[in-house]
């Protein structure tokens, strides 16, 4: 039998005024942790501050000094060069370790799944302090450059001016192409089979079975990888502090590296917030691109 | 400052980033302002007077040897006065910078804290009327004489003239310091018997040693620059050797800055020791821990840096090591250097017990504390009896025989990065640049100078352009 339809008609499954009464803790924790605080970091970057005595209004020169002031211009370009090192080529890199994998048998495939995503699992502060002795004068990669007779090649990376950027800029390739990789093998999975043996029978090959089946198939996990990468390219703090701290001069200095700089070392507290805000509204955009133009829909 | 640079925490920089998002107050936090405080009573206040008080206490000593020194004095501060204990609070220098702003605008500021000279730290303290005058403690415990002025001054912050803003190296006293801190010559007596080359007495010496020890095919001075800020010192000596007095002058804003024939020339003298391979070319990309576990390995003559490495270098080249002030230009003349003082010991002005803290400082740079801090392997701001007793040959002996050598001849020049609030940013940036050889000697003064002189502009005439400094 039949219950009788609730007073409202609305359908089930409608939003109720009472399904936000679940939501609310989380919503309040949210607010009072993230939202809260990022209002005040709004409100923190027009003004001058030191940090300590009393702030003065600054209207938008924060804001300005950002797309004048080439010492704060730079580093949101360094951040969107290290974006080729830690999304792109993570996500080219890992997609072909994924079709490879997929395809062909691999003898201990576990294994290689394992070293590959193992440094994910690592402490970035670890990471940075191991690629720091590798990356030294006489570190393991030089040692290595040397050994192959390439002496020419050997060079001080973290403390040359070209180089130092893209020598960051490799160890975040390292750390992110095990993520791709991985989710990259979990998508294939999905991809039914039939897909594949109906590209055979219409005799395309590897190549083009990996244009025409497997990279349509992963889009979704494409977009989530790039949406990944591009946050923790962006964010990245920890990497440049342990192997750099931004030098040489300033070469390889990123905006949340900046942000910290800023409000602790020069006590300029409202640049230091517009910074952030800045870098906030550039990942929220990245990330609503991404999301539109990979998975093709609206976000 | 930058001398006490540790390795970087990034646990504790995030701690610190998330306690910042939760600051609400940007008014100054409404502290009594330092000018109007009392500086203190008139005879030897009593701690034992004062009932129970909980003395609490910041500080960055965390190595061996000062933690252990520390450690040891409060516990006898405790037993001399059974009615106070004190909570000590021990962090690295960069997580005690980044956290100590907060915690002295917050509600329940520590009642001692060691804030860095300078105007990053110190200055901007007393702007924010978070710090006591100590004068008046100064006069009652004779502290006045217990130091020589130079090193006194370096915890002087001069009351806001009308108009103007306030200075660091003049003024009222916020301040004290326990220990003395130099970058001197520290050299492997070994490499340089190996090499033939005996330890230099004269400038001249030294650098004719440097061409000898790189014919010997030994790397004469071990550096690493990665960390950014070794490259102070090391240029901050060389600039000394071309005039202390104007160096310092410069750095307490009241010189004829950078643009110098004295700067131009002690960079044109690093360029050249990096052209010699003096200096090892990558210094860019070694770190300042690595560079001197090199040392230690045996490889590189000498190696510029503080007085804070001593007890590490000791611990493994033993007898081997030297330390000696940069040698003079002629024989028994007056050396000069990069150097000062540990952090100065402050008493913040919201503390409840302004007289137990005034105690306790006196207490924890006496003549007995100095003792302490040699058995430690510390040096003291003020040697004392312990002192005299090191033997004169052993690392410890040579490095209080350079310090006194350095405070009678009024030789010590303070860090380069007191001369701005950015200082120590502009300056590191630029030297590694001038390292790389993408910046000329010349250009590297300009640069030094472009942050020099806006500042001195504005400390002058902060007046006149209106800004409110309330």
């Amino acid at each position: 039998m039949k219950g009788k339809p609730t007073s409202t008609s609305r359908a089930p499954g409608e939003p109720r005024s009472i399904g936000y009464l679940y939501v609310l803790p989380a919503l309040a924790v949210y607010g009072l942790f993230l939202l809260y605080p990022f209002g005040q970091a709004v409100g923190l970057s027009f003004l001058h501050w030191d940090g300590l005595t009393r702030a003065t209004s600054a209207g938008l020169d924060n804001y300005t000094a950002l797309f004048t002031d080439p010492t704060l211009r730079a580093p949101f370009g360094h951040a969107l060069i290290l974006l080729v090192f830690y999304a792109a080529l993570p996500v080219v890199i890992g997609l072909l370790l994924a079709a490879t994998m997929s395809r062909i048998r691999v003898r201990g495939l576990t294994f290689f799944r394992t070293v590959l995503f193992l440094p994910q699992v690592l402490a970035m502060v670890v990471v940075g302090v191991a690629w720091r002795s590798i990356l030294a004068p006489d570190g393991l990669l030089n040692d290595a450059l040397r050994a192959v007779g390439l002496d020419g090649l050997a060079r001080p990376w973290l403390g040359d001016d070209t180089w130092a950027l893209p020598a960051v800029g490799v160890v975040g390739t390292w750390v992110m192409t095990g993520l791709c990789m991985v989710l990259f093998l979990a998508g294939a999975q999905r991809i039914p089979r039939e897909l594949y043996e109906a590209a055979r029978l219409d005799g395309a090959g590897a190549v083009r079975e990996f244009f025409a089946v497997t990279l349509p198939g992963l889009r979704g996990e494409i977009s989530v990888a790039l949406t990944l990468t591009i946050i923790a390219g962006l964010r990245n703090f920890d990497l440049i502090y342990i192997t750099t701290g931004g030098g040489p001069g300033n070469a390889t200095s990123v905006p949340a590296y900046e942000v910290y700089h800023r409000a602790f070392e020069l006590n300029e507290v409202g640049s230091a917030a517009a910074i952030g805000v800045a870098l906030t509204v550039l990942i929220f955009a990245l990330t609503v691109t991404v999301s539109r133009l990979v998975e093709g829909r609206r976000a | 400052m930058s001398s006490r640079f540790t390795r970087r925490s990034v646990l504790a920089a995030a701690l610190a980033v998330g306690a910042a998002s939760c600051t609400p107050g940007t008014d100054g936090s409404g502290a009594v302002t330092g000018d109007t405080a009392p500086g203190g009573g008139n005879g030897i206040p009593d701690p034992k007077k004062a009932g129970n008080v909980t003395l609490h206490v910041w500080d960055q000593e965390v190595r061996g040897g000062t933690n252990a020194e520390i450690e040891q004095l409060n516990k006898e501060f405790q037993h001399t006065y059974p009615n106070v204990t004190i909570k000590r609070v021990s962090r690295s220098f960069d997580d005690l910078k980044t956290t100590l702003k907060l915690a002295l605008s917050g509600n329940n500021p520590p009642d001692v804290v060691q804030a860095n000279q300078g105007y990053p730290d110190m200055v901007a303290f007393v702007e924010a009327g978070l710090l006591t005058p100590l004068d008046n403690y100064a006069g009652i415990y004779e502290w006045n004489t217990r130091y020589p002025a130079t090193l006194l001054n370096l915890n002087r912050v001069s009351v806001a003239e009308p108009g103007a803003s306030r200075r660091f190296g003049t003024g009222r006293l916020y301040g004290i310091s326990q220990t003395g801190e130099f970058v001197g010559l520290y050299y492997n007596k070994k490499v340089l018997k190996q090499a033939g080359v005996q330890p230099p007495r004269t400038w001249a010496e030294f650098t004719d040693s440097l061409a000898e020890l790189k014919k010997a095919d030994e790397l004469p001075i071990q550096f690493g620059n990665l960390d950014k800020w070794p490259a102070i010192h090391t240029f901050g000596m060389l600039q000394d050797q071309q005039g202390a007095a104007q160096a310092r002058d410069t750095v307490l804003g009241r010189g004829d800055g950078f643009v110098t024939s004295r700067t131009t020339k002690a960079a044109t003298t690093l360029t050249d020791w990096l052209d010699r391979g003096y200096l090892p070319k990558d210094a860019n990309g070694l770190g300042y821990d690595d560079a001197n576990k090199k040392f230690m390995a045996g490889q590189g003559a000498y190696t510029i840096t503080g007085t804070w490495m001593l007890a590490d270098l000791k611990k493994r080249l033993g007898d081997d090591l030297g330390i000696m002030p940069p040698p003079p230009a002629t024989e028994g003349g007056k050396p000069a250097t990069t150097g000062g003082q540990g952090l100065a010991w402050s008493v913040t002005s919201r503390s409840a017990h302004p007289e137990v803290a005034a105690a306790y400082l006196d207490f924890i740079t006496s003549e007995h504390a100095a003792d302490v801090m040699t058995r430690n392997g510390v040096l003291p701001a003020v040697p004392g009896k312990a002192a005299d007793a090191l033997d004169p040959k052993s690392p410890d002996g040579q490095m209080v025989d350079a310090w006194r050598q350095l405070t009678s001849a009024d030789g010590l020049v303070p860090y380069l990065d007191y001369a701005t609030p950015t200082f120590y940013d502009t300056s590191s940036a630029a030297l590694q640049d001038l390292i790389a050889g993408k910046a000329s000697p010349r250009n590297f003064a300009r640069k030094l100078q472009s942050d020099y002189a806006p500042f001195i502009k504005k400390q002058q005439g902060k007046a006149s352009s209106g800004a409110s400094d309330s």
